[in-house]
């Protein structure tokens, strides 16, 4: 290290950069109380304390904040679905995410890398073909390429035709991206708390309270707070945060595992995915490979790890870069996602007046962390469903009007 | 490797097997849309021990499995028509 870099550490005139003021005590009243301090939370808090100028609301979290699928997503953010829908939804969230490191003042490490999503079968073709036109018809940049053009883009993946599962083509997205997950809820939370948010974590809540069709505060283990409206964003524990407020979800809780090999010299430029082998790779700033999969073959509420998912995943990736043989896996994880019937997130309004729900993030939750805030503030600070979440709404399955989102992570086709 | 017991063919891989969903009674054929809604598509989704259908696949095997879903602990098997209280796995 520098010597000129020590005297910023002994002078007290360049002070380390707090991210949150101290914790206060619980007020026994606030305007909202948002569950959950992730990304999806403090994305709303600070949207309605900057868009809407609301200001006296609580965020509470059991654990710390960012601490829990923010912290165990594989961080890539892309906009290339395939329903209309979601499409529209996630191209906001895109253009959120570009002007988040401006706007935080806070280098998130928003990184275009490009995105691949490989189809190794005519079906796979098929969706890939079907997934341009929507993308851009919606303005979303992607379109159908073939081995020729993508060896160019990723000389580094094996295109020979003697393998199990030959590529036969790309859907390319070039605006796909990666951002350091941390530093958005860093971001969101130190913007929320200088405009008068307050974040407690550590304080879990433990019951909701409804009087006649509306919510009027919270349970926690700091005490009771009085509140007018409530948000739930606790994606992973959506079901039993949501069954004390009385309502049933669409979501059954099922493991995400993932991990990180021993970082590499810079190889890998862009995301690779193949649905077909439930694989994606990329390679972080700092020479990781982060790696992830399909989701466990069922509900459990549990962040362990298993050897099947590492062997099957690796046999794949192996398909795809077979010069990975000898490489070491570093970290493993997995992350509670909450899996809706249609690979739709369950977002808005709620039969409860005042409580609302940002839920059913399954495989998709980091990517839509600025458009969930932002859509999610709309609807708390108007107490109206905003029309990009009409599709999203929890009364959808009563009337069958499902999303069908194949374009979804971790989701076989 | 994680062992499921099958009360058919005994301690198996549980890759050998499927999750069939919660056992939950199946509304009656003219029940109003919101029962059946309800019935497909809304889940208790409990951390707790639950009652689940699972099938051996290679023998086409369906049977009921109590586990907890806080750690995946399998607690016992049974055919479907069995009394609970035998074939403890």
């Amino acid at each position: 290290m520098p010597f000129g870099l020590l005297k910023f550490g002994l002078t007290k005139t360049y002070p380390a950069r707090r991210i949150l003021p101290r914790q206060h005590d619980l007020k026994s009243r606030y305007d909202v109380v948002i569950i959950g301090a992730g990304g999806h939370g403090l994305a709303t808090a600070y949207y309605l304390a900057t868009r809407y100028g609301i200001t006296n609301v609580a965020v509470l979290d059991k654990g710390y904040l960012g601490g829990g699928n923010t912290a165990r997503n594989t961080a890539i953010i892309r906009a290339n679905y395939l329903t209309p829908e979601g499409v529209a939804f996630y191209k906001e969230s895109m253009d959120l995410w570009r002007g988040l490191s401006d706007e935080f003042d806070l280098n998130i490490l928003y990184s275009t890398r490009g995105h691949l999503t490989l189809a190794h079968t005519d079906g796979a073709l098929r969706t890939a073909r079907w997934r341009a036109e929507v993308n851009k018809h919606l303005g979303v940049d992607s379109d159908l390429i073939y081995p020729d053009e993508i060896a160019r883009l990723c000389p580094q993946l094996d295109l020979s035709k003697n393998v199990r599962y030959p590529i036969l083509g790309a859907l390319h997205h070039p605006p796909g991206a990666t951002a350091r997950h941390d530093a958005v809820a860093w971001g969101y939370a130190e913007g929320a708390a200088r405009h008068g948010v307050e974040i407690h974590q550590h304080t879990e809540v433990t019951g909701i309270h409804v009087q006649g069709g509306r919510v009027t505060g919270v349970e926690t283990t700091r005490g009771a707070i009085e509140c007018g409206q409530v948000l739930q964003a606790v994606a992973g524990a959506s079901s039993l945060v949501a069954r004390m407020a009385g309502l049933k979800l669409p979501i059954k809780t099922i493991p995400l595992q993932a991990c990180v090999s021993v970082p590499l010299k810079p190889f890998l430029d862009p995301i690779i995915v193949s649905g077909s082998l439930h694989t994606y790779i990329w390679q972080t700033t700092r020479g990781e490979l982060v790696m992830g999969g399909a989701t466990d073959p069922y509900p459990l509420y549990s962040t362990r790890s298993t050897l099947d998912f590492k062997e099957g995943l690796m046999a794949h990736i192996l398909e795809l870069f077979p010069f990975l043989s000898e490489v070491r896996v570093n970290r493993q994880w997995a992350g509670m996602a909450d899996m809706t019937p249609d690979f739709s997130p369950v977002m808005g309004m709620t039969p409860i007046g005042g409580y609302y729900i940002d839920s059913g993030w399954g495989t998709w939750g980091f990517k839509a962390t600025p458009v969930a805030g932002f859509r999610m503030a709309e609807c708390i600070a108007n107490n109206r469903q905003p029309d990009l979440l009409h599709p999203f709404r929890i009364g959808r399955f009563e009337t069958f009007s499902q999303v069908g989102e194949k374009g979804a992570a971790s989701v076989g086709h | 490797m994680k062992i499921l017991n099958c009360p058919l063919n005994g301690p198996r891989n549980i890759q050998e097997f499927v999750y069939g969903g919660p056992v939950q009674d199946m509304p009656a054929v003219d029940a109003p849309d919101a029962a059946w809604a309800d019935y497909v598509f809304l889940e208790d989704n409990a951390a707790a021990v639950v009652r689940e259908w699972w099938m051996h696949v290679a023998s086409g095997y369906w049977f009921i499995a109590e586990r907890d879903t806080r750690t995946d602990d399998i607690l016992r098997t049974y055919a479907p028509g069995a009394p609970e209280r035998t074939g403890d796995a």
